[in-house]
């Protein structure tokens, strides 16, 4: 099978399309394809449906603007698609450069579903138009919010008034012929309802109890993080990395500082790795508990709620001990870890591990097998793995609907390729295969600490021994002139990032996480974007409640673990 | 990306859903009598251990933090009872949420360059990420284990010199996220114990006046320049 990196299986595609529309980038860390706009869509059908490439998955969409970039050189905008092939495993990135005067690009709904809400937040935040998109309205900003905010002259000072009369106004697509809504009722519920987590507004047109058409409205946290990063040297970035999936924010600090970590070419100390995988895993646990206590609650069942949290409780109380922090917990540094472990971590992680399945056990007795909870959840907001790969689905919800898509098994990072662990699939793509896939972690995940608890700590350093990107030590900070001047300079200058572009995902909580970083060589980002796994997922939300009754759909979100914190980002 | 996944393991991708089937025990209700079984055991567990509960009565009862928490900060002082802060901007300039404001002044030794007139926090947009504590170079800024921040009004969280210089300061088990010192390492510990030893011998020394420190204001909110130190 050719792969990618082979220029046969461009030229045989190029073959197709017009001399000089797709070429190939060099030096990139994976491959890429600069495409002329003219056959994106072509080109995009034809990278789904070919078997030697497959790319199934739409991951993501970034803009880019260089304002100092000619018409010649390709215009204003580059818009980055990042394609990933379940099937083949592969990894592909198109690059699309747009001129400002004509920023229009053809919409990639009708190859991949998923790309609807990722080319409104592309509009939203650079005014690059998509043709042929059925709503392109903005979706993190306010409607009356004016400008692109991470255009580069868009100053993030300015402030506008925002009003309720430049509201969101719903886009419901109605079965044909059907546009009245007579005798039919619209409901709302949010944006500050407790059955929506966090702060996302649900319009549902029903007709008598069934929901026939609905629309979301989000970005009530949207505080445009990536722009935040674009004023903030690499590693200050850290602490907000931490609140977009709050749920599990250690594996956040460990997806960014991967990232820039893969920049500059280097590796974290194996003690480092080690304390980064097992404290990943326990954070994926508490993510788990979490979402699956509320799903309960949503239907009624609130004992869990309580059973779940006390593992999470006693696993925040670990890391606190590691950082000082419950929630937010800035561990991660570019290189390694901000702290060494306290000394009784090892005994603290192992009593914790025979604390939490007594909790697991408990829930799955009370719910598992229980009618009333199948009743709820069985065949509702079923999707199938196919369909779900089309949305750009990927994580336990994917699993879910049966396929086994994994990063840590897929391209195994940090420890996993050393550690011996099942990735369990279900085939149900229900609220109840959800939630039981994400029991079935929780106890892989024990068993994943516990065999790295067995191996033992690494020695060494925790913090990768380099003064140009870790500070030095604080003793050597007190008391030797090279050291202070380093700690200096590292401060006051930041971390030089080499230039270069760099995507690297780790599984996160529900789903690839993934950074795509552009350095321009300074101590700044130049682009930062972040590749949140409940994004695409939440924008199939309308599809997947269709036909069911509010309370399907009220159980159904708890299912999905939708985030704010890095939906909105 | 370490390892490819061999072609063996290609994934297939179901284009239907085979939902969970229910067995005949399950349409007749019977295992909600194992789920019932399992709520009296808490129940029981509780009812006879009420302090094998995990809840706790907060804020009678607290949780043990570790001596790492990052909370309410605090300035160090030296011994004659004056900050240690040589007013460098690190710590601002670290800041990654901008919430550090430091006017600087010529300190009366020449030994010691600067002092700041001015150190002022603002509580409701500090994250507590401990990066101000990174960045000193003096050990003049440490985190303490107080969580109980509450203001009536945005004023009273921007808090000054006198209140990160405040009492609490001089308890030691309430001293939290500090610059990591290697245990091995004797000459850290000394370090560690004269910062200590510092702030006590200054308690011993100043005991500063609560009724010239009211919790909550700010030294530049009441327009008044706080003497050299």
């Amino acid at each position: 099978m050719p792969t990618l990196a082979e220029p046969s299986l461009l030229e045989e595609i190029s073959e197709k399309f017009p001399a000089g529309s797709i070429t190939a980038q060099e030096n990139s860390d994976q491959p890429t394809w600069v495409v002329k706009r003219e056959v994106l869509v072509d080109l995009a059908k034809d990278l789904r449906d070919r078997r030697d490439t497959r790319f199934d998955l739409l991951l993501d969409i970034a803009g880019v603007d260089y304002p100092e970039r000619e018409e010649s050189e390709g215009g204003r905008f580059d818009v980055v698609y990042h394609l990933y092939s379940v099937a083949r495993n592969d990894r592909l990135r198109l690059k699309v450069p747009v001129a400002e005067a004509d920023a229009l690009l053809p919409s990639l709904i009708p190859v991949w579903k998923g790309a609807n809400w990722f080319e409104r937040e592309v509009y939203d935040m650079f005014g690059v138009k998509f043709s042929g998109h059925p709503n392109l309205s903005r979706i993190l900003c306010h409607e009356a919010f004016q400008g692109h905010p991470l255009r580069k002259d868009y100053d993030p000072a300015r402030r506008w008034i925002l009003t309720e009369a430049d509201i969101y106004k719903p886009h419901f697509d109605l079965p044909d012929g059907e546009d009245d809504l007579f005798e039919r009722m619209a409901i709302n519920i949010g944006p500050s309802h407790p059955a929506m987590h966090g702060t996302f507004r649900l319009m549902a047109v029903l007709d008598g109890e069934a929901i026939i058409a609905s629309d979301i409205e989000i970005g009530y946290l949207h505080r445009c993080f990536e722009k935040m990063a674009e004023t903030h040297n690499w590693q200050q970035i850290i602490p907000y990395t931490d609140r977009l999936n709050y749920c599990s924010a250690f594996i956040n600090n460990v997806a960014y500082c991967k990232t820039v970590e893969k920049l500059l070419g280097i590796e974290a100390p194996p003690r480092a790795v080690w304390a980064r995988t097992i404290l990943t895993e326990f954070s994926r646990i508490m993510d788990h508990c979490v979402c699956n206590g509320t799903t309960l609650v949503d239907a009624g069942a609130l004992t869990n709620f309580w059973y779940m949290y006390q593992p999470r409780e006693e696993i925040y109380g670990l890391i606190e001990s590691c950082c000082g922090a419950r929630l937010t917990v800035s561990y991660g540094r570019i290189g390694g870890i901000a702290q060494d472990l306290p000394d009784d971590f090892v005994a603290r992680s192992r009593k914790l591990l025979d604390y939490i399945p007594k909790f697991i056990d408990d829930t799955e007795a009370l719910i598992n097998k229980n009618r009333i909870w199948i009743d709820r959840s069985v065949g509702v907001a079923a999707i199938s793995g196919e369909e779900a790969i089309n949305w750009g689905w990927t994580g336990p919800c994917l699993r879910a609907s049966g396929v086994g898509l994994d990063l840590r098994r897929a391209a195994p990072y940090d420890l996993y390729d050393t550690v011996d662990f099942e990735v369990p699939t279900l085939t149900g793509g229900d609220v109840y295969d959800r939630f039981r896939i994400r029991m079935m972690e929780i106890r892989e995940s024990i068993k994943i600490i516990r065999q790295l608890l067995d191996r033992g700590m690494p020695e060494g350093p925790f913090i990768i021994q380099d003064p140009h990107i870790a500070l030095p030590p604080k003793d050597a900070c007190y008391n030797q002139m090279e050291a202070m001047i380093y700690h200096f300079k590292l401060i006051m200058d930041g971390i030089q990032v080499p230039a270069g572009e760099v995507y690297s995902a780790v599984e996160g909580a529900n789903g690839e996480f993934g950074f795509y970083a552009i350095s321009d060589g300074s101590s700044k980002p130049y682009r930062l974007k972040c590749r949140p796994p409940c994004f695409p997922i939440f924008s199939t939300f309308s599809r997947l409640i269709n036909g069911g009754s509010v309370s399907d759909a009220i159980v159904s979100l708890g299912g999905l673990n939708v985030v704010a914190g890095e939906l909105e980002r | 990306m370490k390892m490819k996944m061999p072609a063996s393991e290609q994934l297939d991708i179901p284009n239907k859903v085979t939902p969970y089937k229910m067995g005949l025990a399950e349409k007749l209700y019977l295992p909600l009598i194992a789920g019932l079984f399992v709520t009296m055991r808490h129940f029981v567990k509780n009812l006879l251990n009420p302090k094998g509960m995990p809840t706790i009565s907060y804020p009678e009862e607290r949780r043990e933090y570790s001596h790492r928490y990052r909370g309410h900060h605090i300035l160090t002082t030296r011994p004659d009872g004056s900050v240690r802060c040589v007013a460098c901007f690190l710590c601002a300039a670290n800041c990654p949420a901008e919430c550090i404001n430091i006017e600087a002044g010529e300190h009366p030794d020449v030994n010691i360059e600067k002092y700041p007139v001015v150190y002022e926090i603002d509580m409701l947009r500090c994250v507590f990420c401990g990066f101000c504590v990174d960045a000193c170079p003096e050990e003049a800024i440490i985190m303490s284990n107080n969580y109980d921040m509450a203001y009536f009004n945005r004023d009273q969280s921007i808090v000054g010199k006198a209140d990160l210089m405040k009492p609490y300061t001089f308890d030691e088990k309430r001293l939290g996220y500090r610059p990591y010192y290697p245990e091995e390492d004797a000459q850290h510990n000394k370090m560690r114990r004269d910062a200590f030893d510092l702030v006590a011998m200054a308690k011993a020394k100043a005991e500063p006046d609560p009724a010239k420190l009211p919790l909550g204001s700010s030294p530049r909110r009441d327009g008044v320049a706080p003497a050299p130190p």
